[in-house]
């Protein structure tokens, strides 16, 4: 342990700016009828994607939540109408300049909103919190046709792999199709986006809808409707119109647990209490999760996540 | 050698890549909204002293590289090696010029130096941070002349070419910062 570690990694400025952002968000929502709820940090059944690992709590066959989503979803199904929740997320192994394993997160739901209304009311947070700036609409795979010249409905995945190979040097043979993709966006596009603009990127490669539905965009093609908020190259926000067939919900679980048990990953047990709630019917919604920390770093102009945390998780 | 995970990654640990040892500078975690996590690392390679950048999939492993940076004594040249030894078990290695590189510009014998071994060798020479060394020539000192502002070249015992005060003249010892090449102060003998 080095001299200075017990001491905070943020100015004492930024927790102040941090206390006054949560009541500024607070009073965002109190405005708009939307009621505060809490869920447990402790939850029975993590998420089964497998880009996601939960801390485990083996003894106690508890997993520290890596999203409040499941448990809000059954408040929904039992007619809370919206809500929203500040809490803490958890997740094993996500740690840099812009992760820390244990971070907090906003998450809301609205029943009613389509994905649109949903990507306007992250535009209006976005600009009382960070200052008024113009929203901008993309479809992931126009970025993708103006980035790389490629159409991402019609290009085969060995040329995804190998255009990946050629830019960031990783093996093509070691990229399935979604790893290409996110390499290539993550690495190629993202940082450009939300530059003097909020950018929301929606109509996601279907095979990433994780638990939004999918639909079809405008000129009729299979897409995961969901989209991302991008402000100074920073993902910040992630919202699905979402699924709400119980049966459907179930197989993708299942395909997830298929894939963790190929990879050797650690198999959760499924939310049977989330499939529950969903079988006895989840209202139509939309719904968002936005890095609280990452927020407090933008409106801050901070360059890393340890400049708006007390304690990252190297000083806990 | 072990193997190191990606999550391991930290700035100075020494890996393995393309078969040349390195050294890590940075690692920075990208992970899109969904999906495969990676790696954006930049390193350096002890061999040429080049920044690499290289992404790694998350969880991706590189093998260790055996380098260890060593205090050692630096004995003395014999017109074609550099001779250090440790101190603690006295091993004496000896490097050439292309290894000890712009560091020989501040290598007096019987001082400490930083020499970086990789597989038992010497890779790498980085001298103290700051060293004392007589002046061996310079213009002749102006007496009294204390007050700040003019400097003037001055050649060092070990032959590296300093700027100092006016008022210094031959045969005085000077602090010298060898990671900026300046000036510290006069060292009293």
């Amino acid at each position: 342990m080095s001299q200075s570690d017990w001491q905070p990694t943020a100015a004492l400025s930024a927790l102040r700016a941090r206390a006054e952002l949560l009541a500024t968000v607070r009073e965002f929502f109190k405005q708009r009828g939307v009621l505060e709820v809490e869920t447990p940090l402790l939850a029975s059944a993590p998420v089964t994607d497998p880009a996601i690992e939960a801390f485990s709590l083996a003894h106690a066959e508890r997993y520290l939540q890596t999203s409040p989503e499941y448990a809000m979803k059954r408040l929904l199904a039992a007619g809370s109408g919206p809500i929203y929740q500040l809490c803490k997320a958890f997740r094993q192994g996500e740690s840099g300049r812009r992760h820390n394993p244990e971070f907090s997160m906003l998450e809301w739901y609205r029943p009613g909103f389509s994905l649109d209304d949903l990507m306007a009311e992250v535009g209006e947070l976005l600009c009382a919190v960070l200052g008024e700036r113009p929203v901008q609409r993309y479809d992931f795979a126009a970025l993708f046709e103006r980035e790389f010249a490629l159409d991402l409905f019609a290009v085969e995945a060995t040329e995804l792999g190998a255009l990946a190979e050629q830019r960031h040097g990783i093996p093509a043979a070691s990229l399935d199709r979604d790893e290409a993709i996110n390499l290539l966006f993550s690495h190629d596009i993202e940082p450009k986006l939300g530059r003097g603009e909020y950018s929301l990127v929606c109509n996601f490669p279907p095979s990433q809808a994780a638990l939004a539905k999918r639909g079809r965009d405008a000129q009729g093609r299979e897409v995961a409707v969901r989209f991302e908020a991008f402000v100074e190259g920073i993902e910040l926000a992630n919202g699905y119109d979402e699924l709400l067939d119980a049966s459907e919900l179930k197989s993708r679980f299942e395909s997830d647990l298929k894939l963790r048990q190929e990879r050797g990953q650690v198999c959760p047990p499924m939310d049977e209490k989330l499939l529950a709630a969903m079988a006895h019917g989840l209202p139509a919604c939309a719904g968002v999760a936005m890095g609280f920390d990452r927020l407090l770093m933008l409106q801050l102009g901070a360059e890393n996540l340890a400049e708006v945390l007390a304690f990252p998780t190297a000083r806990a | 050698m072990a193997t190191y995970s990606t999550n391991e990654f930290r700035s100075g640990l020494k890996v393995m890549l393309e078969g040349d040892p390195c050294s890590i500078l940075d690692n920075e975690f990208v992970k899109p909204g969904k999906g495969q996590a990676f790696n954006r690392v930049k390193l350096r390679n002890l061999k040429t002293g080049r920044v690499w950048e290289r992404t790694f999939k998350s969880g991706e492993s590189l093998e260790g590289a055996d380098v260890m940076d060593t205090e050692m004594e630096y004995l003395y040249n014999d017109g074609e090696f550099y001779h250090f030894m440790e101190p603690d078990t006295f091993d004496q290695h000896q490097a050439d010029a292309a290894t000890v590189g712009d560091a020989a510009q501040w290598l007096k014998e019987q001082d400490m130096a930083t020499v970086t071994l990789y597989n038992g060798a010497p890779l790498a020479v980085a001298p103290a941070n700051f060293v004392e060394l007589e002046i061996v020539e310079t213009d002749p000192g102006l007496k009294g002349d204390t007050a700040q502002g003019g400097t003037k070249p001055a050649k060092l015992s070990t032959g590296a070419v300093v700027k100092v005060p006016l008022f210094l003249s031959e045969g005085e010892v000077v602090r010298v910062d060898t990671r900026t090449g300046e000036y510290q102060n006069r060292v009293k003998s």
